[in-house]
């Protein structure tokens, strides 16, 4: 930390977070990190799939038998709306380390894209799951 | 004390940490890698979804799925480690927490990270099985 010199001015603060006016790319922001943290969880599931793969057809079908109840679908489908907005976040954190997207009106577009992306791709990929089986 | 250094003292150590680059590529690379890799395991889990036992031991004995099922595995839990890194770095202020939960976070995803890829192979390579 830097020592204070006597009589300086305070350094200046950025605003506390209650300051901020909600606007979209704050929430894609945060919503990046949250589904980050979600999809973290859901690479762990992924983890047990294989774990539970290798131990046999009974410990495979236990498992199965749990990520098919209620709250293991629910659990499911939150992993897919994560993974599906981290993606379309991800793509454009891509976008903005080549230079692109950091006007304001392109930032707010691409933020509601992704949002609606994660929504539209997740109730699809359930639909034909759903459909499916 | 701090009247007696001079101004090239009291400026030195606070500059970049000339360190973490590595990192930076590193998350990009594989976010990249995951851009594919996830959209083909979401397509992969609805078939999974309904092939049993018997269907996703003949799924992972394809060398096509078994190397693209370690490299999401690979590509996965890196991203997830240095993604997780930098919520620890940015949220915890005190040293010592922030150390242990880093390397609470780096066992977690090594250990996933070998845990799968060695059930995979064991899959692949012996057909299943207990």
């Amino acid at each position: 930390m830097a020592d204070a010199t006597p009589g300086a001015r305070p350094r200046p603060l950025s605003p506390h977070v209650m300051h901020w006016r909600w606007h979209v790319t704050m929430a894609a922001s945060i919503l990046t990190r949250v589904t980050g943290v979600g999809s973290y969880i859901g690479l762990l599931l992924v983890a047990g799939w294989a774990l539970a793969l290798a131990s046999g057809p009974e410990a495979y079908d236990d498992y199965m038998g749990l990520l098919g109840s209620i709250p293991g679908q629910i659990l499911l489908f939150g992993f897919t709306l994560a993974v599906f907005y981290h993606l379309a976040a991800g793509v454009r954190h891509l976008m903005w380390d080549l230079g692109k997207g950091y006007l304001p009106s392109t930032a707010n577009a691409t933020a509601w894209v992704a949002i609606i992306f994660a929504l539209v791709a997740s109730v699809a990929v359930w639909a034909l799951y759903l459909l499916g089986s | 004390m701090t009247g007696y250094r001079t101004p090239l003292g009291r400026a030195r150590g606070l500059g970049s940490a000339k360190d973490g680059v590595g990192r930076f590529i590193s998350e990009r690379v594989t976010s990249v890698a995951l851009l594919f890799l996830v959209i083909w395991g979401v397509r992969s889990a609805l078939g999974l979804s309904r092939a049993g036992y018997a269907g996703a031991v003949h799924w992972l004995a394809s060398p096509v799925n078994a190397a693209l099922m370690v490299l999401l595995a690979v590509a996965g839990f890196l991203h997830m480690q240095v993604g997780m890194a930098v919520v620890v770095e940015d949220y915890i202020e005190k040293p010592s927490t922030k150390a242990v939960l880093l390397l609470i976070n780096a066992f977690v995803c090594w250990a996933g990270l070998a845990l799968t890829v060695v059930c995979l192979l064991k899959v692949a390579l012996s057909g299943g099985g207990a």
